[in-house]
């Protein structure tokens, strides 16, 4: 196998490896080589909360460890290997919380500008959802304007990021007995940003170091982002933006063209995503691109911006994470615009190599030797303008060393609960009714969420993909986000087609009634909260027990990277679901910890977390637990088919 | 591969609106805007796109916004690779099909007006009877509330030949399902078939020729939805509950037989809409997984002699058909079948012999079970076109027999002989009237098997009420005379005894829920002086139904405490509807329509409704299709109260239960009724006569206006004044 082989799966990657090891250019692949991971670091052993420290104390290798030399594994404050642990975990909690809940703040910030028509060029475009929101959230409808609804909805939602006690309102869209069991556990969160502060008050230096204690308040956290921030970023952009709705889109470094103004746009919130789409089908800046010598101008996404606007607009996606320098490394990228999260700087280093210009738009999120413009919703087209003409002024700057991979593959995205919902019966018939009933019957063995980053430290893709179609090999329909989601695409996962070359035969044959792919493209990562109202939906049509944990449904990060993850995958669990990460897993460094953590939250959440870095012996972990879901519920054995008489029609209830 | 047929099922879609609105435009032209449309006698305008849109078309013009839905309904075409999700766009283009479909055919109404018989039978020169009114859904529909019918079969198409397309049509019937036809293959027509292989077609043999064209198959989808609207109480517009309504409760399904259009397949993905899987003859694609419909959705490639079987199967239909020993076919689809002058072999009764029908108890030692005994001769003794005098005479024995359950065993008579092909009956007790015809006879039948279906039928369904049972049929008049006189003894002590019961004596009424499997919160309760609002259950019945099944339907209540002598409510009551309506009712009354009526469900057989202006109450009968001084026609009136509601104003009730004593007496009984119509009227003419008597107003009969007087409160007020009708002197009926 060739050196850029055992680095990636995907080819286009591949291709781009190589030319970036012939330009003799250094990305994430090469770093990850020369510099190996801190083992003590990367099992949660390593306290640098004070400066007393940086204290270690990692187990004992290859033996048995006594109580003596137990007693002695401590910080200088006396901090034990289980709280350093627990601290470091809920640490990347807070990380992860705070990266998705300040997303979603910015998100309703634009919000409420564009409600109180601040924000020109924006509109209010999904109307029913709006209406949804506000009967949610108890806001009077009546004869008033989407306007004055919209502001009623940002300001409650901003409201959810100070409120200091009570319980946030989303909470209330769990299943009720979940809701209950969050009260009884002490884990429904106040407020969004207040959990986040706690974690990070309690992790100070002789705080909390009661681990028991500080994983509860990681899990209430971690809520405080699925059930609370990703979840208002969600809900606050589908109806700024619109819900999804199935498209057609491609992906892969391959829709960059020779022969126009490439342009990237990667990070995280769509707000200026959506305004790029916009002015790039302008006709003025279609002329301006085509005076510098281009035939037109093309814009692609890349990491969660890019499934925001495939997922509304079909925008094509040049790659995942893994993927942001190798694009420059094509050498016919004109710019990469970048707002938050997961934006490497090694891609200003790249940067340098080529022509393209790294411009940085958020005053949170700047990058050394990057263009920085900043981006204001409130004069979002004369930015986004900005931005447009700054890289068509680049093209011209395009060298001679260009080289395109020729990969691409077609895709549908764009489900939304709302779509599913949609999809499985039609605008008379819409319900979750097939899904559960073909659940039930065994066509669909359960569901999985396969969902997180890429990481260098592993072969890129490789592990999303096994674990992926072994998953829909044994009936069991995949719900993907980020950049898992991407590595599916890629991989042709994505298409209807793939159901009968991919899925076992049950799954294939709903796959086929329905027309969707067996792998379903549900969005960004905040959209992991799409996951979370999927699987109440399919509680609340009935037949699959009264709570998410009841369901045949789990979870998986099996290339995870950034603390989002920890924090999604931690939600995951809270709510009720099994939830397996590969790569790594933070608190090795303390049996105890991950004993609580993978066996322990069984009992308190009805979801427990599991770590497998084997891709196929995680999805049998997987199936395992969804057929110990399936047998509680009593349908793992073939049914007989109900045939009904009147008496049965009369035992109905009215619908 | 439910590509292929979402695909096609969009094309099909496509030219169907294509069609509906050039036919509209043309119509537009021709006609204008403010021209009437609809189809006849229907109180549902064009029922799919009134119950799934809320739109009621009544002119042309109100066209235009459906054609607009169509058209919004309507998805691209699937593509070949990488297709967006098929199904759900091609379930909503199978829904704008059906809506364009009524469009055309109400357009046909327009243009042909006598392109449809419009009625229950064909003609002579016409076999196609378009929609069905009113007057049919209500009298038809019962049998799908009451089990008698489970479902439909809508036959598309045609069979390769008349022989498998008899055979398909007489297994369906047999399975007790209505046969619902239209569309063409090859030229060739399911419903020309039937005839061509000698069926009789029609509403009353369950084999219903709807149309020649393929837009005629959502007259069956325009039957469902009014199921859901007059006996589910589901509002227009609400179309999650018509239809989850009618997959739950409508056993139906399309069998297109032959090739499958686009425009077939169109309809199909309609009828998915209402829960209704596609059984079909052909190969074609399939779509096994289940959700939309209650299991597949489309099965394909079946065999002509496993094509019911399948279809049964495959709507998760239990159908119990009991064998009975008849040489012919059995079972309700046969009852409403004719036998015509020149058709029939044997005649009894009908005023050229005596005939009756008698069942008695007997003692164990004296019924031997089984035996069947005719006592002179046989239709095979005798020649073509004969008449016999005949007695059948039923004799039963049983530890739980009672002599109040003759009667109800006798009453069976009339349907179950009906049952069987080529037998005609009407009548009863000693007016009978029995017609045996020429192809029965050739096939076998003779008077042993009326002896043989009963005792296998009555064992099957009361079984419980007796043990051993045997039929004498006499056919000798001396014999027969001598019977009638011992049965006309009998039935006198009987009419005493049930006419003798009062409820303030009976400490036990009988619930009925029978119709929850169509109306859920709909609770009847029958006492010995309130009969069931639909005219099949008195209390005796009831009686009698529990004790075959005591888990069953009607159960016994102990009324308890009395709450309200005079409106007729008692505690024990109460709390049974409470915990029988799921909780909707807490309460009501037996004797009024003002305050908290009883409940109506869409099965009653006359509604009443309070009419101020003249401080009483009017009644319409169910086959009455005109105008009523309420304001509504039966139709109207069903729709808007059925369903198993309470209705302050409004009360469903049985015909016999006019005269009873009790009828509405808490807002002073049959002497506030100012209205009802003629033919209603006639019927009951002698009861209503007697009653009158006894309330101490005997002319009663001549002040109560009906349509020939007016149709309104405004036309028929100064009759009553002029007639000095009570109710005008009584107390305000509004309090």
């Amino acid at each position: 196998m060739a050196e850029a082989e055992t680095k990636s799966v995907d080819n286009a990657s591949i291709e781009m490896i190589e030319k970036a090891a012939s330009d003799r250019v250094n990305t994430a692949f090469d770093r990850a080589e020369a510099m190996k991971p801190c083992p003590i670091g990367s099992v949660g052993s390593c306290c640098s909360n004070c400066g007393m420290g940086p204290c270690r104390v990692p187990l004992p290798k290859g033996k048995e460890e006594t109580p003596e030399e137990k007693m002695k594994r401590k910080g200088v404050c006396g901090a034990t290997a289980e709280t350093i642990a627990a601290r470091n975990f809920v640490r990347m909690i807070a990380g992860g919380a705070a990266a998705h809940g300040d997303h979603a703040r910015k998100v309703t910030e634009a919000f409420l500008a564009v409600a109180r028509g601040e924000a020109p060029g924006y509109d209010i475009k999904d109307e029913q959802k709006l209406l949804q929101l506000a009967l949610d959230w108890d806001i009077e409808i009546g004869e008033r304007s989407n306007q004055e609804i919209a502001i009623d909805i940002g300001e409650k939602a901003l409201a959810e990021f100070g409120r200091q006690e009570g319980e946030l309102l989303f909470l209330r869209r769990a299943p009720l007995k979940r809701q209950e069991l969050w009260r009884r556990q002490g884990v429904a969160p106040r407020g969004i940003d207040r959990e986040v502060v706690e974690i990070m008050h309690r992790t100070h230096m002789g705080v909390d170091q009661d681990y028991k204690n500080l994983l509860r308040q990681g899990v209430r956290t971690a809520i405080s982002d699925g059930w609370g921030g990703s979840m208002i970023a969600t809900e606050l952009q589908d109806v700024l933006f619109g819900t999804p709705a199935p498209v057609f889109g491609q992906i892969n470094l391959g829709v960059l063209k020779e022969d126009e103004v490439n342009l990237i746009i990667h990070g995280h919130e769509p707000q200026l995503a959506e305004m790029l789409a916009v002015v790039t089908q302008d006709p003025e800046m279609i002329e301006y691109a085509k005076s510098k010598g281009a035939k037109g101008i093309n814009l692609a996404g890349m990491c969660c911006t890019a499934n925001e606007i495939l997922m509304r607009h079909g925008v094509p996606i040049a790659g995942n994470f893994l993927q942001q320098e190798l694009a420059v490394v094509t050498g016919a990228l004109e710019a990469i615009v970048v707002d938050v999260q997961c934006i490497m700087q090694g891609l200003a280093d790249v940067a340098q190599c080529y022509h393209t210009k790294v411009i940085t738009t958020d005053p949170r999120a700047q990058i050394q030797g990057a263009t920085h413009i900043e981006f204001d919703e409130r004069n979002a087209i004369e930015v986004a303008k900005n931005i447009l003409r700054t890289a068509i002024d680049n093209f011209p700057n395009r060298g001679k060393n260009v080289r395109i991979p020729k990969y691409k593959t077609d895709l549908i995205a764009g489900f939304s609960h709302e779509t599913i919902n949609y999809l499985l019966g039609g605008i008379f018939r819409a319900s979750y009714r097939p899904l559960n009933d073909n659940i039930i019957n065994g066509r669909i063995r359960g569901v999985a969420g396969v969902v997180g980053c890429n990481n260098a430290r592993v072969r890129h893709d490789d592990v999303h993909l096994t674990m992926v179609k072994e998953l829909i090999k044994n009936d069991i329909l995949v719900l993907q986000t980020g950049c898992s989601a991407m590595a599916c695409a890629k991989a042709g996962l994505m298409t209807p087609e793939a159901a009968s070359k991919y899925a076992g035969e049950g799954l294939a044959s709903v796959c086929e009634a329905v027309g969707i792919p067996p792998v379903l493209h549900l969005g960004s990562c905040v959209d992991n909260a799409r996951i979370l109202i999927a699987a109440t939906a399919m509680v609340k049509d009935g037949g699959l027990g009264d709570d998410i944990s009841d369901l045949p449904v789990v979870g998986a990060g099996p290339e995870w990277m950034s603390e989002k993850a920890i924090s999604i995958g931690q939600y995951f669990v809270g709510s009720g679901v099994f939830t397996v990460f590969g790569v790594n897993w933070p608190t090795l460094g303390s049996e105890e910890v991950t004993k609580f953590l993978f066996e322990d939250f069984e009992a308190m959440y009805s979801g427990m977390w599991a770590f497998e870095p084997d891709p196929l012996e995680a999805a049998k972990l997987m199936i395992e637990q969804i057929d110990k879901k399936r047998k509680a519920l009593g349908i793992d054995k073939a049914r007989e088919r109900i045939l009904y008489d009147m008496a049965m029609r009369r035992e109905l209830e009215a619908v | 591969m439910s590509k292929i047929i979402a695909s096609a099922a969009i094309r099909g879609a496509y030219k169907i609106i294509d069609r509906a609105e050039k036919k509209w435009q043309e119509a537009m032209e021709q006609w204008g805007a403010n021209e009437p449309v609809g189809f006849p006698n229907t109180a549902y305008y064009l029922p799919v796109i009134y119950g799934v849109l809320g739109i009621a078309v009544e002119k042309l013009g109100d066209m235009e916004q459906v054609l607009k839905r169509c058209r919004s309904l309507l998805p691209p075409p699937v593509r070949e690779q990488c297709p967006l999700p098929y199904l759900a766009p091609a379930l909503d283009a199978g829904m704008a099909t059906f809506f364009a479909d009524e469009i055309i055919e109400a357009i046909r109404y327009l243009e042909e007006p006598n392109f449809y018989t419009k009625q229950e039978d064909p003609t002579d020169d016409n076999i196609w009877l378009g929609a069905a009114d009113d007057v049919i859904l209500r009298k038809r529909g019962i049998e799908f509330v009451d089990g008698t019918a489970p479902g439909f079969a809508a036959v598309l198409g045609a069979a390769p030949n008349p022989e498998i397309a008899k055979n398909i049509a007489q297994e369906l019937q047999q399975k007790n399902l209505y046969v619902f036809m239209c569309a063409e293959h090859n030229g060739k027509r399911f419903s020309e078939q039937l005839i061509e292989a000698g069926l009789q077609i029609g509403w009353p043999v369950r084999l219903v020729s709807f149309g020649p064209d393929i837009t005629a198959a959502v007259f069956a989808a325009g039957f469902a939805i009014r199921v859901s609207f007059s006996f589910g109480g589901v509002k227009p517009g609400d179309f999650r509950r018509h239809l989850i309504y009618n997959k739950d409760r409508t056993f139906a399904f399309a069998m297109p037989l032959g090739y499958v259009t686009d425009e077939w397949y169109a309809q199909a993905l309609g009828c998915v809409n209402f829960g209704f899987p596609t059984i079909a003859d052909t190969p074609i694609p399939e779509i096994l997984p289940t959700g939309v419909c209650t299991y597949e959705h489309v099965v394909s490639n079946v065999p002509h002699d496993r094509i019911v079987a399948k279809a049964i199967e495959v709507r998760g239909l239990k159908v119990s058909v009991a064998e009975v020993p008849v040489p012919v076919a059995f079972g309700p689809a046969f009852e409403g079948e004719r036998i015509r002058k020149g058709e029939w072999y044997l005649e009894c009764g009908g005023g050229r012999t005596p005939m009756v029908e008698w069942t008695t108890s007997k003692r164990m030692d004296e019924v031997e079970d089984g035996k069947i005994e005719i006592i002179g001769p046989e239709i095979t003794d005798v020649p073509d076109e004969s008449h016999l005098p005949l007695a059948i005479v039923i004799e039963v024995a049983g530890r739980e027999m009672q002599e109040d359950y003759e009667p109800i065993l006798e009453r069976q008579i009339h349907h179950l002989i009906n049952y069987a092909q080529g037998v005609w009956h009407q009548g009863q007790r000693d007016i009978a009237w029995l017609r045996i015809s020429k192809q029965a006879k050739e096939k076998g039948f003779k008077l042993h098997h009326i002896g043989a279906l009963l005792h296998a039928r009555l064992h099957q369904d009361f079984g419980r009420i007796f043990d051993k049972m045997q039929v004498k049929l006499y056919t000798e008049e001396d014999k027969v005379r001598e019977i009638i006189e011992k049965a006309k003894a009998i039935y006198a002590v009987r009419d005493a005894r049930i006419e003798g019961m009062i409820d303030e004596e009976t400490d036990i009424y009988y619930s009925c829920t029978l119709c929850q499997s169509f109306a859920p919160s709909h609770v009847c309760m029958v006492s010995p002086e309130r009969t069931g609002l639909c005219g099949s259950y008195n209390w005796m019945d009831c009686k009698a139904a529990y004790e075959i099944n005591p888990t069953g339907p009607n159960q016994p209540v102990p009324k308890g405490e009395t709450i309200d002598a005079k409106l007729g409510q008692w505690k024990g009551i109460n709390e049974f509807v409470f915990t029988a309506s799921r909780g909707k009712l807490d309460h009501y009354n037996f004797y009024s329509i003002v305050y908290d009526p009883m409940t109506t469900c869409g099965c009653c057989e006359c509604i009443a409704a309070v009419l101020p202006l003249c401080n009483g109450i009017m009644t319409v009968n169910r086959e009455y299709n005109g105008m009523t001084p309420s304001g509504m026609k039966f139709t109207t009136l069903a729709g808007t109260i059925g369903g198993g509601l309470s209705t302050p104003g409004f009360v469903g009730h049985g015909k016999y239960n006019i005269c009873q004593r009790k009828f509405l007496i808490g807002d002073g009984g049959l002497l506030r009724v100012v209205w009802m119509p003629k033919m209603l009227k006639e019927e009951i003419a002698e009861r209503l006569k007697a009653r009158c008597e006894e309330m101490g107003v005997p002319n009663l009969l001549e002040m109560i206006a009906d349509e020939t007087i007016g149709v309104t409160e405004e036309e028929i007020l100064p009759f009553l004044e002029e007639k000095g009708h009570p109710a005008l002197t009584m107390e305000p009926i509004l309090g």
